[in-house]
């Protein structure tokens, strides 16, 4: 059969190909193991494709990947975005029944008082867009965020919270957004995972769920890349083992499993080959990720990675947490050049139930001037219009006070109106969308839910948001669970 | 008969093709339409939405003449059936399915051969009695094994398909201890079985492995997936649940004894109705509580209870029914026919089932050291009250003297007064502190307040008295100045005082006892006069914050004064975080409190006559004397009550289980499944309607046992298929139905349906016995099928359905660990127990919640314990296992994934665990007898592949010995550092560290850690 001959030619072809590979070395043999084997088409046959590899969308959308701002525990956006004079006004207050009648809290009661804002406000760029004296910086950035305040969802405990706001649904075993992305385009790096998650400050009551693929393939969960040590978990070869033994233990193994992929043509054992190879690449690929040596003095000044810690801190601290910071928005920034599809970072706490004023300064000085480095890096580059940056939390905190009104109050959860922020990625920058009530309790103008966010951040990226499933228990899933519409207001 | 012939009649005519008419002798409601409907229809025509008031699932519907005049289907008639007029209509507001694509040619084709050939309409596979279908004839019988092989043989024959060959005995014995106890064979074991020549040598490895103990852990794990065992709460804080482990036990030794599945699901949703459940049977029902617990401040608990009841609702549904019930939390399912107050009628038996903790009596060695420990010290207390016995005798007339002299400072009547010191003065040894003493004597704190030690001294003089001093009296006070009103300078309000002291002049006197209104758990007023002033050693008030206290403070002796006596009060206090006494008063005591003199119920009987006295009494009095004031034998006493301190409890461990209420609770449907929505519809509990009725053990009345009953009983045809398609799918690496939890319309048909109903029937006539089930897959030929994949099977059968071979797939996250351990010698071979914490990388554990749990890597033996055994934290699972698709333990899973990624590479390169295997491994083979190289090397190699390497394969793998050891021979700074702490005793570092290079690739083969 000339079946046969062809395979035989192919296996000879492909072998070659390796060898080439081998010799190329690390990062420099471009394409990856895995479309090589999957070109020659028999040694990858259809059954394992590289579940990675990039794939069309399902219209062209301006957005190529994401770098997603995880503000964990829920900032303040009276304190930062939302001025309410009125709710100053009537500091000491309580709110009027017929506004709480069906609500419930997690920590205050029904007559706890409207707490004021301490924060001042400023009109910025030629949008005059208003953002308290906290934020400078992204108020310098102003023409290019699009700020949402009418958003609202139904989860106020802080880990379904942040699962609705990361998955679509506040309930266990869903995919992450990440996770939906690299599903729906796959991923541009050839030495670097889809889908990496950044931490800073004390860590997401979430944990790893917050980065889980849920019933997607493991391939699509979030790899964590750490802040000490090994950039990624086991990147380091054994003590005492070199690069040139790791090379030709990988060669030896290659070979032997080459073998046994001839004898017993499973397309997985190709599969773990690529595997290997990617794995090695990334042993080269990811320290020279974090590796900010060819950066110029400017930037990293921008980026504010070797600043002081700002005063203060309490639940927003954790070492020096505005160095860490502004080390992650870089690397989001590299990552994304490197093709990474999706960058979740990730700073706790905004959980600020107490001494909102003394420690809310903290927190927003820690993200301020990074966030605001990166957006202007990015434009400078060229790159922020095919690379959506977000900025937001679970929920927002209430208008009411938290203690005695005193400096050391803080305010509660509060789901039911709180703001976003967008920039690039085909998102239409310099306005301002939606509107609080005039004490930022409900949503007056333009109610914005988690799943309309998602929606619309899915058709940036050109994937209709009720087409991207996967069947699951019987029934076909999406990110937008049973709802989402695309806010066609925010495209530009 | 006629029917069909109609019918190819009508379809040649209409369509003038015989395509057609062939194709439709095939089409079948179950194979062809259902699925379709299934597909695209239901949505809108289903059990949920009936638009047009058509739904599909039910044939009357199907049948009805409808408000426009037509029925969906006419059988046998095309151009009267409406379906078939809307599918093909040009017109878009009148073509069917309204959303998505229109239907394809074949569908199309494939709806009008059935209409065409009498609409038959069968009810849905999964729900239908098990089928007692013969297995097939086949035409080669000397391939079948047993009669799973006629329903595989069978079909293979009608496509004309050879199954493949019985698989190498190397392979068969490796696929048998990787399935059966997921170990791998040694080399000798290998040896052993291949060169057994006995009929039976199979079958007897069989029988050996599924009597291992590892055999309960192998099983015992994959039934912990569908449990979603855990050792955390999850959510937030995720809390360990240190307990949690008794469960796990439970089902490893339920498995290991192959408890038959009907009981080991009897025991576990109602363990606790049996007839005096055992103190196991109700462990059993921990099941249930390994649902998530959120603790998160804020949270509320009926939101999250009615969460746990979903899932254990739910949980159920796809472990033993395989539906997906979840739909119908919120709305009728919309395939499958379960309304949604079905879901709520099951939801109801969790409803009435409360958690609770439960003390489980410990059995076993800590049951054993228990009672070794109670007889040795009631032998000590049987020495101790001979003793006291002896000493009552001997008493002489003491007795009579205390009662006497007791009897005498009792009528005297001095009741306590107390005065404050004159000319009184406070400091203290700290500078900053300020004191204000006011007319009343009590005194304000304030000023400075460091942490560690600061003493106050109030000094002052005795006014006239009149009497002797007894001791003093200490109140501590409220003042609104202080934190939460004091009476401490804490935030709280709290203080600690550790030492007080009274001074003649220059010389301290002794306090004979202490007593205070209030006192705070392990910080009580006796440690005032205990001569310790460490930081633990001092009296505290909490959670009585906010009020005043006091403290009296007694002489040994009473001291003689005269007014104008320098007397000193030291309170001396050792502490941080501003914990000082706020506002105080400190007094002299004159006089005696009776209490103090003898407890009230001694005066009682000293108030009587001694012939008043009964011989209790007498007795009683006699036992105060004795124990509290004769010198003698005090110490008897004292004795005896530390002894009997010593006397150890039932051991027992608390773990959490469920609890039928008392009051039954009303269970309404939740409007789209949210508990703040009930609505006004109430259900009972009961079964679902598409199966069998729920018969209760009483009239009337159903609870979790009768369900259990229920859903293990004969009637009940969906437990017997799904669980015997869980063990399917673990040893074939796919179930005969693949959508493992979703028999409903919409999952997948099986392949082999009469063989799943047979499988099904003899796990039943098998007395439920999941060894014996298994026993009878595992010695099938089709099991013992090779599984190489074939090219002329690719196209025909790309995914295997037809089983004309084995799968290959690789082991799970437990199971890669285990292997590697084992061949290197680690692996610790314990059964059960505690929950172990091997190395876990720095900073994992940090990233959850509020760095709440420490990660202390385990010692010695437990660093080795089978993978089963890690402490599984739901926030913050080991990498390790979740790397390798180990599932989350969030929600149930009955099937895992097997992906195949880099992080997997890296791990099994470089990870602390899979290295030291590599280190450990290599001195295994240095330390066997071997007459080369190439010798050893095939040696090394067998451990991981069972088989014998072909000499390629040895040959690569010693030319990255000679690279490694000709690195290593001109680098042996590197070597010690690769051979870490395993360095074989008579070899340089240099080859150690080459072999360490080689071993950790051998155990990075394909083959190693995938089962053929």
């Amino acid at each position: 059969m000339t079946k046969q001959r062809d395979i035989d030619v192919q296996a000879e072809l492909a072998f070659t190909r390796r060898s080439f590979l081998n010799t190329a070395a690390s990062g420099v043999g471009g394409i990856a193991l895995a479309s090589l084997l999957q070109q020659d088409g028999l040694l990858a046959a259809p059954a394992a494709p590289n579940p990675l590899a990039p794939k069309s969308p399902h219209f062209p959308g301006k957005a190529k990947n994401c770098i997603f701002f995880f503000m964990a525990g829920a900032p303040s956006q009276i304190d930062l975005f939302d001025p309410k004079p009125k709710l100053n006004e009537l500091h000491g207050q309580v709110l009027p029944e017929s506004m709480t009648k069906n609500v419930r809290f997690a920590f205050i009661n029904k007559n706890a008082k409207l707490l004021g804002s301490s924060r001042t406000y400023k009109k910025y760029g030629q949008c005059g867009m208003e953002f308290s004296d906290l934020l400078p910086h992204l108020g310098s950035c102003a023409d290019d965020l699009l700020m949402v305040r009418s958003l609202h969802s139904e989860q106020f405990n802080h880990h379904p919270g942040q699962l609705m706001m990361q998955c679509g649904r506040g309930t266990f075993g869903l995919p992450t957004m990440g996770s939906w992305l690299t599903y729906g385009l796959g991923s541009e790096s050839q030495d670097l995972p889809g889908y990496v998650v950044l931490s800073s400050g004390v860590g997401s009551s979430g944990g790893a769920t917050l980065w889980q693929s849920g019933f997607l393939p493991s391939t699509h969960a979030g790899v964590l890349f750490r802040e000490q040590g090994e950039p990624v978990l086991n990147l380091a070869n054994p003590d005492g083992l070199p690069p040139e033994l790791q090379r030709a233990s990988l060669d030896t193994l290659r070979d032997a499993n080459q073998q046994r992929l001839e004898l017993m043509r499973d397309p997985e054992i190709a599969s773990r080959i690529a595997s290997y190879e990617l794995a090695y690449r990334m042993q080269s690929s990811a320290p020279e990720l974090i590796d900010f040596s060819s950066e110029s003095k400017a930037t990293l000044e921008a980026y504010g990675v070797e600043r002081d810690d700002p005063p203060n801190g309490g639940r927003g601290k954790s070492g020096n947490t505005a160095q860490s910071f502004g080390r992650n928005c870089l690397l989001a920034r590299r990552m994304v050049e490197r093709g990474v599809r999706f960058v979740n970072v990730i700073y706790a706490s905004w959980d600020h139930h107490g001494n909102i004023d003394k420690e809310l300064p903290y927190n927003a000085a820690v993200v301020d001037q990074p966030i605001a480095a990166l957006i202007k890096d990015l434009k400078e580059r060229g790159m922020l219009e095919d690379t959506m940056v977000v900025w937001g939390s679970e929920f927002g905190r209430t208008p009411l006070g938290q203690g005695d009104g005193s400096k050391s109050s803080g305010r509660d959860h509060h789901p039911f109106a709180f703001t976003m922020l967008m920039a690039g990625g085909g998102i239409k920058g310099g306005q301002v969308y939606g509107e609080s009530d005039e004490f930022g309790w409900g949503v007056e103008d333009k109610p914005v839910h988690i799943n309309d966010l998602h929606a619309t951040m899915l058709h940036c990226f050109g994937l209709e948001h009720e087409q991207l499933t996967y069947r699951f228990q019987g029934r076909d899933f999406r990110l937008t669970d049973v709802g989402g519409k695309v806010i066609k207001d925010w495209l530009a | 008969m006629s029917c069909r012939t109609t019918f190819s009649i009508v379809v040649v005519a209409v369509f003038g093709s015989a395509n057609w008419a062939v194709a439709a002798d095939k089409i079948r409601f179950a194979t062809d339409i259902q699925p379709l409907f299934a597909q695209r229809c239901l949505e809108c025509h289903g059990p949920d939405k009936q638009k047009g008031g058509l739904r599909l699932d039910r044939l009357d519907s199907l049948l009805r003449e409808q408000k426009s005049g037509a029925s969906a289907v006419v059988p046998g008639h095309l151009d009267k059936s409406e379906i078939i007029r809307r599918i093909t209509s040009d017109d878009p507001d009148e073509v069917m399915p309204s959303k998505g694509e229109p239907l394809g040619a074949d569908e199309i084709g494939k709806l009008k051969a059935w209409v065409a050939s009498g609409a038959e309409f069968e009810a849905h596979w999964a729900y239908l009695p098990l089928s007692s279908g013969k297995p097939p004839k086949v035409g080669n019988e000397t391939w079948v094994r047993n009669p799973i092989d006629r329903f595989i043989l069978a079909r293979l024959e009608n496509e004309g398909i050879r199954p493949s060959p019985r698989a190498d005995r190397h392979i068969l014995i490796k696929r048998l201890y990787y399935d059966l106890i997921g170990l791998p064979p040694s080399p000798a074991e290998v040896d052993a079985f291949v060169s057994d020549e006995s009929s039976d040598a199979y079958a007897a490895l069989v029988k050996r492995l599924l009597a291992s103990e590892h055999f309960g852990e192998r099983w015992g794990r994959h039934w912990l997936d569908k449990g979603r065992y855990a050792d955390s709460d999850g959510y937030e804080k995720d809390n360990p649940r240190p307990n949690a482990w008794y469960y796990r036990s439970w089902v490893l030794k339920a498995v290991k004894a192959d408890m038959p599945m009907d009981q080991f699901a009897i025991e576990q949703i109602a363990g606790d109705l049996l007839p005096e459940a055992a103190p196991r049977q109700r462990l059993a029902t921990a099941f249930h509580r390994q649902t998530l617990t959120n603790t998160e401040g804020g949270a509320d608990q009926e939101e999250f209870r009615n969460a746990a009841l979903f899932d254990r609702t739910e949980t159920i549904g796809t472990i033993w029914l395989g539906l997906t019930l979840s739909c119908a939390r919120c709305h009728t399912h919309k395939y499958d026919a379960i309304p949604q107050s079905d879901y709520y009628r099951l939801f109801a038996f969790f409803n009435n089932a409360d958690e609770t903790n439960y003390d489980l009596p410990l059995i076993g060695s800590p049951l054993e050291k228990y009672k070794e420990e109670k007889a040795a010290i009631e032998a000590e207390l049987k020495v101790i009250d001979e003793e006291i016995a002896e000493a009552k005798t001997k008493h002489g007339d003491a007795f009579e003297t205390w009662q006497t002299r007791l009897r005498e400072r009792l009528a005297q009547e001095n009741p306590p007064a107390f005065h404050d010191l004159a000319e009184m003065e406070v400091t203290s040894d700290v500078e900053g502190v300020g004191f204000e003493v006011e007319e009343s004597g009590e005194v304000q704190v304030s000023g400075a307040n460091p942490d560690g030690l600061m003493v106050f001294e109030v000094a002052g003089k005795a006014g006239t008295i009149g009497e002797p001093v007894t001791g003093i009296r200490l109140d501590v006070l409220t003042d609104k100045r202080l934190p939460a009103n004091g009476p401490g300078r804490a935030p709280n309000g709290n203080f600690v005082l550790n030492e007080v002291e009274l001074l003649r002049g220059e010389t301290k006197l002794a306090f004979g006892g202490a007593k205070a209104n209030h006192s705070q758990a392990n910080f009580e007023v006796s440690k005032l006069i205990d001569g310790n002033r460490d930081k633990m050693s001092g009296w505290a008030v909490a959670p009585q914050l906010g009020k005043p206290h006091h403290a009296i403070l007694n002489l040994k002796e009473p001291l003689e004064v005269e007014a104008g006596t320098p007397l000193t009060v030291l309170l001396v206090r050792n502490y941080d975080g501003e914990h000082t006494v706020g506002r105080f008063r400190v007094r002299l005591m004159t006089g005696e409190d009776a209490e103090a003199v003898a407890p009230k119920p001694i005066r009682d009987l000293l108030a009587l006559k001694p012939e008043e006295r009964d011989d209790k009494q007498k007795e009683a009095l006699l036992d105060h004397f004795l124990r509290n004031v004769h010198e003698e034998t005090k110490a008897l006493f004292a004795k005896r009550d530390e002894a009997q301190k010593k006397m150890p409890k039932r051991p027992s461990a608390r773990v959490r289980v469920v609890a039928e209420r008392g009051s039954p609770r009303t269970t309404k449907i939740l409007d789209r499944g949210d508990f703040l929505k009930p609505t006004d519809v109430e259900v009972k509990p009961g079964g679902l309607a598409v199966l069998p009725p729920i018969e209760g053990r009483e009239e009337g009345k159903l609870d979790r046992l009768d369900f259990a009953n229920w859903l293990v009983s004969e009637d009940n045809p969906l437990p017997p298929r799904v669980l015997a398609n869980h063990l399917w799918d673990k040893l074939f690496g796919e179930g005969l139905v693949r959508t493992m939890n979703d028999f409903g319309v919409r999952g997948e048909r099986p392949v082999h349906p009469e063989l799943l109903d047979w499988l099904a029937a003899d796990y039943r006539r098998l007395g439920w016995s999941r060894k014996k089930m298994i026993e009878t897959i595992v010695t099938s030929a089709t099991y013992q099928q090779a599984s190489a994949h074939r090219e002329e099977l690719r196209e025909i059968d790309p995914t295997n359905k037809l089983l004309a071979r084995q799968n290959r797939f690789r082991v799970e996250a437990e199971i890669v660990r285990d292997l590697c351990l084992s061949v290197s010698g680690l692996l610790s071979d314990k059964f059960g127990g505690p929950s172990v914490f091997p190395p876990l990388p720095a900073g994992v554990a940090a990233l959850s919640y509020s760095n709440n749990f420490k990660w202390k890597a385990s010692e010695g033996e437990k660093r080795y314990r089978r993978g089963l055994y890690t402490f599984f934290k739901r926030t913050a699972p080991h990498p390790n296992l979740i790397t390798f698709d180990c599932p989350d333990s969030n929600t149930t899973n009955v099937r895992r994934r097997s992906s195949n990624t880099p992080l997997q590479a890296l791990t099994m390169m470089n990870n602390e665990v899979f290295v030291e295997a590599s280190q450990a491994f290599a001195k295994r083979m240095l330390e066997m007898d071997a007459a080369s190289d190439n010798h050893r090397m095939r040696q090394a190699l067998r451990f991981c592949i069972g088989r014998e390497p072909g000499n390629t394969e040895t040959a690569r793998f010693v030319d990255l010995l000679e690279k490694c050891r000709a690195y290593y021979q001109a680098h042996p700074e590197s070597a010690p550092k690769l051979v870490g702490n395993y360095q074989p005793e008579g070899v340089g570092a240099p080859e150690a560290a080459a072999w360490v290079a080689a071993a950790r690739t051998a155990l990075n083969l394909d083959e190693f850690i995938t089962r053929e």
